[in-house]
């Protein structure tokens, strides 16, 4: 059986990496509105990935959650492209985003923006380079 | 897009199908797919021909950059007309004699005819634009097509170094010509040549008239390989036969001499006009001529014969420049120059164009082009030997064929010239047909030895590759055409002066016609015994002893030394220049980043503190800053001392633990500036950054202090202080002085407005400066993919072993 | 404060080149760091520092901070981020393949050409 490496680290993780996603989710939707944004959130939920990958090894975190960070970046760039280049079809400049108003019953008056599929495709590619990057690095022998 | 922009791009266009054609019907000669659109723009342009009788231009515009007036304006006018006629037709039959001339199964047909094809729609372009900037767009492609198609049996030397002597002497001239263009733009304010002309009575006073003349003038003498720039058109003779009949003596060579008749009504008026473009194509037609002598291939003699013919035309529009000075036109004995130039532009086309299939059938039949070797040929190929008969006789001026017309002409122009009072011509005028005089014995005795030495004298088989016989008669047409033109246009000279000649001179001297009024051009064989008849004589009698005599002075040729030949002058030129760039870039280009780094930094320094300097802007003003509180100087002095103190450190781990440190508090330093989002983001991204430093850190090796030298470090550490130095200036200047309000108004208004957001920073990233985010993930994304390559790769080439 | 920081960015510059001049690879990419540190500030300080409130419209104050170098700033942070990556993974790689971190050890020769 594999030997926890750090048995507090461990505990507490488990506790914590909920939060951290979920606030990390949270900043990066009210990026618009308050401090955040798809930069800062997929920092974020990268850091929370790293910290999995300093409590466990590699394998296992592959294991809970099998992704090719490369191709999350290429999906996080076809999202930012393909809204800036959307405008094209409505016969405006690249890159022209629009925002409407929606009443949902429960949550009330949600603001929808193009901006925000933007800035999702920012929030992939953060995440993918940042655990490219680790991930290869740390793979290295 | 009219009809005749679609002709003049129709080149362009085709040739993209020519590979298809070749990969799809490899059985059938790709260049049976090419002749038929040279054939028909022939056909197209032919029916211009009664328009331009009449003096009526064809004029089509369509814009381009109409900002920069830059318009791909189309205009067929006399001028232009006859030059595309040339193209097309000379095309037509160059690419009919291609078809027997290069095999199908040896050669590389379908890069051949996309270059012929590129370079035909090129020249087109440039005598159909009436915009200057158009035209130069063209004649550069000229160039490029010309250099391909030098180069294209690249595996030999000689082609290659052909190939790149004329790239860089043509596009030498393109270049300083597009200089001449942008001096006249500036002086007119137009691109167009017609309406440059409209102004061309004022132009004359302008302080840029002189330097646009010259400029304008080096590009159309290198490319009509004048003196001294004609030293790349004996190498470009490496080039494929056809492309040299077509290139290389009937089109390109002679769009310097459309240049120069184009631009005779902006430029003839000055007086540096007529001495140039008469005295160097007088030098020109001289050299040419007793070089072409010496030379003992075939293809040599041509291409030193074409330098000097095409010297020929360039003084005759020289001196036909002077006719602007004498306003009445009955009476205007020296229009006859120009004439003469169109005329016998037309001729050397048809027979020059005749003798270089001639040299390439003798090529292509008995394996060589050297006149030692050759000899006797007469009695193999009959029908060669008449081809050039005609065509060596007409070239040496001789009756009754077309060049001895225009050489006549060309003689008539020339003692004319004695009659000017202008431009101290009283004196040194009889110069003129001295050295025209001169010059043709040279030109009949070069014509004479061409076709002696080949087809007569005794034959030698030993010295043959192949044993000669008869070329196929698909080989044979097209010079056999050009020839019966020359025999057509020497019999009846009058069928061109209507139709071609008496409309492009008037494009070419538009200010001596009134409305309605045409120049009345008649060309005949007998004008009764004047000066042009006996100095004809004379050159046909000194032309036979000298030819006799030729073994006894040929030797001369030896007394000047190669060193100070013009071609010995260029390749030293090359030499010498690549060898000091070598040089000279192994001084700096040292290979270590060390070096690069200091120019950086110095280079830094230097124009950063002279900008202050001169431009006065350092400001110290403590006017308008904002408190200090202790927090922030307690931050401060952690940032000086952390990173201070990672210049003495000696362990690594240490040293990261102060960038970190640095870093760290960088970000409070966001928090206390009112910049959230930065703060957030820093601390992140410090976080996974310490992270990462640590990761490959672990396996990189111990830290080594290499600075050894006191020298070293003293350099160091003064560069390091200027940088820091400088960069406090302006960090101070810059809050000293605001020059301009800050644009962030705009963003600040407009947030919520426009983009119903309320993070300004986050909605300045997403919408208003979405570009800079869109690069930035894609540059993180490459940065991720590069760093991915750099170490997996090597895991799989080593697998593979 | 703002002439505070100018020295402050002053002495960054200042150390960041001193160790992008040194010989060890290591060094000039920490080198870089700093240096990226040096300008991020110094963008910020340019806009003026302290004046009025955090760039966001939710807290309706009669000013706000100049948003234009924060979201520079941002942008530059990231990059520095992903180019210090690239950076240390070249170096990581080269010593693999050289065995050694000495940029003068790295030089290409003439025959290597």
């Amino acid at each position: 059986m594999r030997q926890p490496n750090n048995m507090i680290l461990e505990t507490a993780l488990k506790l914590l990496l909920f939060f951290i996603v979920l606030f990390s989710i949270y900043i990066f939707t009210a990026g618009h509105y308050y401090p955040g944004g798809g930069f800062i959130g997929g920092l974020m939920t990268a850091g929370a990935i790293v910290l999995l990958l300093i409590t466990y090894d590699i394998k296992t975190v592959q294991k809970i959650l099998p992704v090719d960070y490369r191709i999350v970046t290429a999906i996080g760039l076809l999202f930012s492209i393909g809204t800036s280049a959307g405008a094209l079809f409505f016969n405006v400049p690249f890159l022209t985003h629009v925002f409407t108003h929606v009443e949902v019953p429960v949550l009330g008056d949600l603001a929808l923006h193009t901006a925000t599929i933007f800035d999702l495709g920012v929030y992939f590619v953060v995440i993918g380079v940042t655990m490219t990057i680790i991930l290869t690095i740390g793979e290295d022998e | 897009m009219s009809l005749l922009h679609i002709a003049i791009v129709s080149p362009l266009l085709y040739s993209i199908f020519i590979p298809i054609f070749y990969k799809n019907f490899h059985r059938i000669h790709t260049g049976w797919f090419v002749l038929p659109l040279p054939v028909l723009l022939l056909i197209y342009f032919l029916s211009f021909l009664t328009n331009i009788t009449k003096q009526n231009t064809v004029i089509e515009s369509m814009q381009w950059i109409p900002s920069l007036g830059i318009n791909f304006t189309a205009k067929a006018d006399g001028l232009g007309l006859l030059f595309a006629l040339l193209i097309t037709g000379i095309g037509a039959l160059v690419v009919s004699y291609s078809i027997y001339y290069l095999a199908k199964d040896k050669e590389k047909l379908n890069t051949f005819y996309v270059y012929l094809l590129l370079f035909m729609g090129a020249m087109l372009g440039i005598v159909l634009s009436d915009n200057l900037v158009v035209m130069y767009a063209f004649w550069e492609l000229t160039s490029f097509s010309s250099f391909l198609l030098i180069g294209f049996w690249y595996e030999r030397d000689q082609s290659r170094y052909g190939a790149q002597k004329s790239m860089l002497i043509t596009v030498f001239g393109g270049l300083s010509m597009l200089g001449g263009i942008i001096l006249l733009y500036i002086m007119t304010g137009t691109f167009s040549i017609t309406e440059i002309i409209h102004q061309s009575p004022v132009l004359f006073q302008h302080d840029l008239f002189v330097p646009a003349l010259i400029c304008v003038l080096l590009g159309a003498f290198t490319k009509s390989a004048q003196f001294p720039f004609y030293i790349w058109l004996p190498d470009a003779m490496e080039a494929p036969t056809p492309v040299s009949a077509y290139l290389h003596s009937a089109t390109m060579v002679k769009a310097g001499i459309y240049l120069v008749a184009r631009l005779t009504p902006v430029f003839g008026v000055s007086s540096v006009w007529f001495w140039l473009v008469a005295g160097v194509g007088m030098i020109t037609l001289t050299w040419g001529s007793v070089f072409a002598i010496k030379q003992t291939d075939l293809k040599g003699i041509l291409a030193f014969s074409t330098v000097s013919q095409l010297g020929m035309i360039m003084s005759l529009l020289g001196v036909g420049s002077a006719a602007l000075h004498y306003d009445a036109l009955d009476n205007n004995i020296f229009t006859v120059a120009v004439t003469a130039a169109i005329f016998h532009l037309i001729n050397h086309a048809t027979f020059k164009g005749s003798l270089f299939m001639v040299a390439g059938i003798i090529d292509h039949e008995t394996g060589t082009r050297d006149i030692r070797k050759l000899g006797g040929l007469m009695h193999f190929m009959p029908i060669t030997f008449t081809i050039s008969l005609i065509g060596t006789f007409s070239m040496a001026g001789l009756p009754p064929f077309n060049g001895f017309l225009s050489k006549e002409m060309f003689f008539t122009a020339m003692v004319r010239v004695t009659q000017m009072d202008i431009f101290n011509l009283e004196t040194v005028g009889v110069l003129f047909p001295i050295i025209a005089w001169v010059a043709s014995i040279f030109t009949f005795l070069y014509s004479m030895m061409l076709f002696f030495k080949t087809f007569t004298g005794k034959h030698q088989p030993e010295k043959l590759e192949k044993k000669p016989h008869e070329a196929p008669l698909g080989m044979l047409i097209p010079p056999v055409i050009l020839v019966s033109l020359v025999i057509i246009f020497g019999l009846f000279p009058n069928l061109l002066s209507e139709s071609l000649i008496s409309p492009a001179m008037a494009s070419i001297l538009p200010s001596l016609l009134g409305a309605g009024e045409e120049f009345v051009v008649h060309i005949s064989f007998w004008h009764g015994f004047t000066i042009e008849v006996f100095m004809t004589l004379g050159v046909i009698l000194l032309g036979i002893i000298l030819y006799k005599t030729l073994p006894k002075w040929i030797k001369a040729y030896g007394i000047m030394p190669k060193k100070f030949s013009l071609f010995h002058l260029y390749d030293r030129l090359m030499e010498g220049s690549q060898s000091v760039s070598y040089k000279v870039t192994n001084k700096y280009m040292t290979g270590s980043i060390h070096s690069y780094l200091v120019y950086i930094f110095a280079f830094f320094i230097l124009i950063l503190l002279l900008t202050l300097y001169w431009k006065e802007a350092f400001r110290l003003d403590s006017s308008n800053v904002s408190s200090i509180g202790i927090y922030e100087c307690v931050l401060a002095l952690f940032v000086v001392v952390s990173s201070i103190s990672i210049l003495f450190v000696k362990s690594r781990m240490t040293s990261i633990i102060l960038l970190g440190a640095v870093g760290y508090t960088v970000s409070l330093y966001y928090v206390l500036f009112r910049a959230p989002d930065l703060a957030l983001t820093q601390l992140v991204i410090e976080t996974i950054s310490v992270a990462l430093f640590l990761v490959c850190f672990y396996h990189l090796p111990k830290f080594h202090r290499y600075e050894t030298r006191m020298r070293f470090k003293i350099t160091n550490a003064l560069v390091s202080v200027g940088v820091g130095l400088v960069v406090t200036a302006i960090a101070l200047s810059a809050h000293s002085q605001k020059l301009f309000h800050s644009i962030s108004k705009y963003y600040v208004e407009n947030t919520y407005e426009e983009a119903a957001g309320k993070n300004m920073v986050n909605v300045i990233l997403v919408d208003f400066r979405g570009f800079d985010t869109l690069f930035e993930i894609t540059v993180l994304a490459i940065a991720s993919l590069g760093i991915y390559g750099m170490i997996k790769l090597r895991i799989y080439r080593r697998k593979d072993g | 404060m703002e002439i505070l920081m100018a020295f402050v960015i002053g002495i960054l510059f200042m150390t960041a080149t001193y160790l992008m001049l040194s010989k060890s690879l290591l060094r000039i990419i920490i080198g870089t760091g700093l240096l990226s540190h040096g300008a991020h500030l110094l963008i910020l300080t340019m806009g003026g520092l302290k004046r009025g409130t955090v760039p966001l419209l939710g807290e309706h104050a009669e000013h706000y901070t100049d948003p234009l170098p924060q979201a520079l700033i941002l942008t530059a942070i990231v990059i520095s981020f992903g180019v210090t990556a690239f950076f240390l993974v070249l170096a990581y790689r080269s010593y693999q393949e050289l065995g050694t971190d000495n940029v003068e050890d790295m030089k290409g020769s003439e025959q290597n050409d």
